[in-house]
């Protein structure tokens, strides 16, 4: 019988090993996996590689991960946030690396990844500082002619934190909202997949024709009843741990 | 709404900015707005006409904001403000969001600007100080898939330099890419032969805009008449 349901947040993160890649789903709060990235910092992993759109805000979640000194790369499009103050602080320190990516590049890098696409063509960031040490090609076929196209390399992950809406025991998958984002394409890209959903609902319950995430692309689910939301958290001050 | 036409006004204010930039969206249109006062184009879109809002984090069919005690942080823009989604909406992972873009789906992207070029490279993410944290977002991409871009921003800088310029001295967000802007003086087309003037804001006249840029500015208004 397959169920990728595990008891607690502490048994879904408890291989991820120092050095790792890890891609935490997000766009802001929305999305993120508050919950499992608080058992990482439990967990205490370090000198992670970790891929998410921004760097987190406030002393939660994302930003906590940051300032417990977990984090030796930074892979995302926009690491400045209203509330963020860790990673700018360390990135101007000195302390932390950032490669910077621009926002589709990184979505579609991630995918390639998890698409078994190694690299692909893009026209984005040509003639720009981003694209100064990129190989530039152009192409004949009508479609793509006239213009100039940089390589962008496929990115892969040891591990992939996201969070969903619905989740059933196969990992067949829903989001709600703008809390998709990053979350299926890094569901595809990680060689462990964990997932916090606040709803555990029998297979079946999702129809087919609704899944937005299939199963395959899934390893562990874990149940988090209320997840906290990370503005109310900032809002009261609180920092983890 | 139609305080554009007043007496005695000099330039538009930034509604007024974004009101007429919204003048020029036609009916059926797939649209994404940046950050500022190009979010406030949604607001005056001609009645009639039907527009879609995309917001590169996974929503097309972008609504209003919501009312106080009303936002779901799960349903939020691409400058993270709480929005919400209109009747025939549809939500969608970045994948496929930033596919929109690239695949030149979406038909007009407006967005703001720190300088533009005459031959129509826009710099809007970076001053390339060294101190800076520098933040790109999907600016890069909006540009390089978006088929026509629409720029609202001051004509010049609160310093009273000159935002549209021979060059960009600021770093690039992409190499000829703007096709109109929008500022408190006059609506400005880039064209092979650099900037033309398309009108003025009221109460302004020709040789302001033209101290103002520090381009060739060529005066369309009269080659149009002819």
């Amino acid at each position: 019988m397959i169920n990728k349901y595990i008891p607690s947040v502490k048994d879904a993160v408890v291989d991820i090993f120092d050095g790792a890649t890890v891609m935490i789903g997000g766009f802001g709060e929305a999305g993120s996996p508050i919950e499992l990235i608080h058992a990482l910092i439990d967990q205490g992993a370090k000198n992670l590689t970790v891929i998410n759109n921004n760097t987190g805000s406030g002393h939660v979640g994302l930003a906590a991960l940051i300032e417990n000194g977990q984090v030796g790369k930074m892979i995302c499009s926009f690491p400045r946030t209203a509330n963020s103050t860790v990673f700018p602080d360390l990135y101007t320190a000195g302390k932390i690396e950032l490669e910077l990516v621009p926002q589709g590049t990184l979505a579609e890098r991630i995918r390639a990844g998890g698409a078994g696409i190694p690299g692909f063509y893009t026209a984005t960031s040509v003639g720009t500082v981003l694209a100064d040490t990129k190989e530039h090609r152009t192409f004949d076929e009508a479609a793509f002619s006239g213009k100039q196209y940089v390589l962008e390399k496929a990115i892969t992950a040891d591990f992939s934190l996201i969070k969903a809406h619905q989740a059933d025991r196969y990992g067949n998958l829903t989001f709600n909202k703008t809390a998709r984002n990053f979350a299926p394409i890094m569901a595809m890209a990680a060689t462990t997949t964990i997932v916090q959903t606040s709803n555990q609902v029998e297979v079946g319950e999702i129809d087919a024709e609704h899944v937005i995430t299939p199963g395959i692309f899934v390893n562990r689910i874990v149940t988090v009843s209320n997840p906290m939301q990370e503005s109310k958290l900032i809002a009261k001050g609180v920092s983890y741990p | 709404m139609n305080h554009i036409i007043e007496n005695k006004q000099t330039g538009w204010d930034r509604s007024q900015m974004a009101q007429r930039a919204a003048q020029d969206i036609p009916d059926g249109s797939y649209v994404n707005l940046g950050i500022g006062i190009p979010e406030q184009v949604a607001k005056y879109v001609p009645s009639g006409r039907e527009v879609i809002y995309h917001t590169e984090n996974g929503l097309l069919g972008m609504g209003p904001t919501p009312e106080v005690g009303c936002e779901d942080p799960e349903l939020i823009n691409a400058g993270k403000k709480a929005v919400t989604a209109i009747k025939g909406a549809a939500y969608f992972h970045h994948g496929d969001s930033f596919a929109m873009i690239r695949g030149q789906h979406i038909d007009i992207c407006v967005l703001g600007a720190m300088q533009v070029a005459q031959n129509g490279d826009l710099a809007n993410w970076s001053t390339g100080s060294k101190n800076a944290i520098p933040a790109v977002g999907g600016a890069m991409d909006l540009v390089a898939g978006v088929k026509t871009i629409f720029i609202i921003t001051q004509h010049v800088t609160k310093n009273g330099e000159p935002k549209l310029l021979e060059q960009c001295s600021f770093p690039l967000t992409g190499q000829g890419v703007v096709n109109r802007i929008y500022t408190d003086l006059a609506v400005i087309e880039v064209t092979n032969k650099g900037f033309e003037l398309l009108e003025l804001a009221p109460g302004v006249d020709f040789e302001t805009v033209k101290v103002k840029t520090a381009a060739n500015l060529i005066d369309s208004r009269l080659a149009n008449k002819e």
